[in-house]
């Protein structure tokens, strides 16, 4: 599967608060930032980029109640339907003997479903390579980076110097 | 965000780092030759785990008569080692998922390695109730799966199976959180390596590149496996002791099991991570990340869930005086004066008597005293659950059928062989992968590094920052 490339200018930073600085300016600026890359997460940066709570755990509450369902109604189905056995004198339908059991399930699916979740909507898995700007984004660099189909280069080029961006380069990603 | 959470409170990050720094003490580890304490504390773990190995094929090609398991004593060192490594998992899912929850700052120095413990434990457990059922190559028949025989499905009124889905869950889930928490570590690994290593970590890095986005949903995906995790470690042990709990034993049919195994299991979880961190950080020299105050937080944790266990030891007793039921009484007094008398005074000295060190802020600090008491409470938690199990089943209701048990060697074998695999993996571990979590004590740097908060270094930014930074 073909992806379109984009044209990439980034500037590096080497500190968070310089970095949250500089995305208030751009804000203000108008300047469309495409992506920020930090080794860490930087808490109060998703505000000022505009991102809205992640759903996941919404996600997860609708896996927890797949398997709630699964587990009791699967219990109940084979204790009264399927194959009755009384154990202990107790009715077939036993349901404080299907707390624990339920309550596992629910908290299975809900991780499995979440993580696969979290995997699928970043696009990442096992192999799989996303752009990679600069190998210190991982380690101590905060990176901003505009498209130069959006963001006029000039103009970029000139905000992250003004913001204090101690490195700036073009990339084809 | 620079602002010091306190003056007070001591610094969780030490020797004035920046991030590089952090970076390169984290992962130099895993990009060295392993030195020569490493390959020897290797080899023993190897051997250990080796024989170990070879005593469970024993055990499977001769069936269960090669224990000593008898009528009476049907449950003997194979569940209570079961119960055990059940027990120590839970301090690392306490440490990343209720610490998480409760906004602990000092985790981040010792999560990473606490949950893997906690992945390597349980493996460890689930390989007891695994070989005890004798036939070992059928244990799937525990799984309720369609199948050809009736469909025929498993008693989901036992606590037994209770268990298997608790220790499952348990196991998938410490293993998925602990995973989603390496992969921007990974990333960071692999950013540095070359070659044949950066193929590696590639692929364990799942693409990780830092994205902004990405970094909201993993804290919130963190958020909620912490929140998922907190109920499901309590309700492991809590199923662990209805395996003792819902039967008519005397001694095990007792409504307090499930708290008193929980804090149980907590304290002797810590006591092994202080076993473990304390070589760690010795051997990596990562004494700026696991600091003294993470050993004496721990410490406090191993005294307050200590004196919880000795509070449940004399409460026990106190029922089975005043119940007026004769059997439970004899239990308690079987326990403490019968054959095995020297286990329940083991069990009471290690785990009650013990951890009151702890109340002395010097012994709190000291490593050696942690260690040394560290090891003496994981002995005590091994001579509770003997005591519990074999003890009690020892001296039933019937004087005709009472009998005593030690085990043979395949058992010892056995035991010895799961803490070689233990050690095994852990070694590996520390080889492989970033014993620290390196984004998230670098997420905390600014409110709890040392040259931030005040006292110990001076205050300001670290060198490569510029003057455009905005105070």
């Amino acid at each position: 599967m073909a992806k379109a490339t984009k044209d990439v200018i980034y500037g590096l930073y080497n500190d968070e608060e310089v970095l949250m600085n500089a995305v208030k300016v751009a804000n203000s600026k108008h300047l469309e930032i495409m992506e920020v890359f930090t080794p860490f997460p930087v808490h109060g940066l998703d505000p000022l980029l505009g991102f809205e709570e992640s759903r996941l755990h919404i996600g997860g509450f609708i896996y927890g109640g797949l398997g709630t369902l699964t587990a009791f109604l699967g219990m109940t189905w084979i204790f009264t339907k399927d194959w009755p056995v009384i154990f202990g004198g107790k009715p077939y339908w036993s349901v404080p003997a299907f707390i624990p059991i339920t309550f596992e399930l629910t908290v299975l699916f809900a991780a499995i479903g979440m993580v696969v979740t979290f995997y699928i909507i970043n696009g990442m898995g096992p192999g799989i390579k996303l752009p990679i700007l600069d190998n210190r984004i991982t380690d101590d660099k905060f990176c901003i980076a505009f498209d130069k189909s959006t963001v006029d280069a000039s103009t970029a080029e000139s905000f992250l110097k003004e913001t204090g961006a101690e490195e700036i380069d073009s990339k084809i990603i | 965000m620079s602002a010091p959470v306190s003056l007070i409170r001591e610094p969780l990050v030490t020797g004035s780092k920046t991030y590089h720094q952090i970076t390169e003490d984290l992962v130099s580890p895993t990009e060295k030759a392993p030195g020569t304490l490493w390959v020897m504390a290797f080899s023993v773990a190897a051997i250990l785990a080796t024989f170990g190995v070879f005593c469970i094929a024993w055990t499977i090609w001769f069936g269960i008569g090669s224990w000593n398991l008898n009528r009476t004593i049907g449950w003997g060192w194979d569940i209570t080692n079961f119960v055990w490594w059940i027990g120590i998992g839970h301090a690392g899912t306490l440490i990343s998922a209720i610490l998480l929850l409760f906004r602990q700052k000092w985790r981040t120095g010792v999560n990473r390695a606490a949950e893997a413990m906690t992945i390597f434990a349980v493996m460890c457990a689930a390989l007891f109730p695994g070989i005890h059922v004798g036939r070992a190559w059928v244990v799937f028949y525990f799984f309720p799966y369609p199948n050809t025989r009736g469909p025929l499905w498993p008693n989901f009124n036992s606590p037994l199976l209770w268990d298997l889905f608790a220790i499952s869950t348990y196991f998938t889930v410490s293993l998925l959180f602990w995973y989603t928490g390496l992969v921007p570590d990974f990333a960071t690994v692999r950013d540095r390596a070359k070659g044949i290593r950066k193929k590696i970590y590639h692929f364990l890095s799942f693409g990780w590149n830092g994205s902004a986005k990405h970094w909201q949903r993993w804290e919130s995906i963190s958020l909620v496996l912490a929140g998922l995790a907190t109920p499901l470690v309590l309700s492991v042990h809590t199923i662990v002791s209805f395996d003792f709990a819902t039967s008519v034993i005397p001694g095990w049919h007792t409504t307090i099991f499930p708290p008193y195994f929980v804090a149980g299991a907590i304290f002797s979880g810590f006591a092994m991570v202080l076993t473990l961190m304390i070589i760690t950080r010795k051997i990596l020299n990562l004494q700026d990340y696991i600091t003294i105050a993470h050993i004496e937080s721990m410490n406090k944790v191993i005294l307050v869930t200590g004196t919880i266990v000795g509070v449940a030891y004399l409460t026990e007793l106190f029922v089975a005086w005043y119940s007026g039921y004769v059997y439970e009484q004899f239990a308690f007094f079987n326990r403490a004066l019968g054959p095995y008398w020297w286990s329940y005074f083991g069990m009471m000295f290690c785990n009650v008597i013990s951890p009151q060190f702890f109340w002395s802020r010097k012994i709190r600090r000291n490593i050696v005293w942690t260690f040394f008491l560290s090891i003496v409470v994981n002995i005590g938690m091994w001579f509770e659950r003997f005591v519990i199990i074999a003890t009690t089943l020892a001296r039933d209701y019937l004087p005709s059928s009472w009998s005593f048990y030690i085990p043979t060697w395949v058992e010892i074998g056995i035991f010895t062989g799961t803490i070689g695999i233990f050690f095994v993996l852990y070694l590996i571990f520390v080889r492989v992968a970033p014993v620290v979590a390196i984004a998230e004590v670098k997420s905390i740097l600014k409110s709890s590094g040392d040259q931030y908060s005040g006292g110990h270094g001076h205050h300001h930014h670290h060198e490569e920052t510029t003057s455009t930074e905005n105070h």
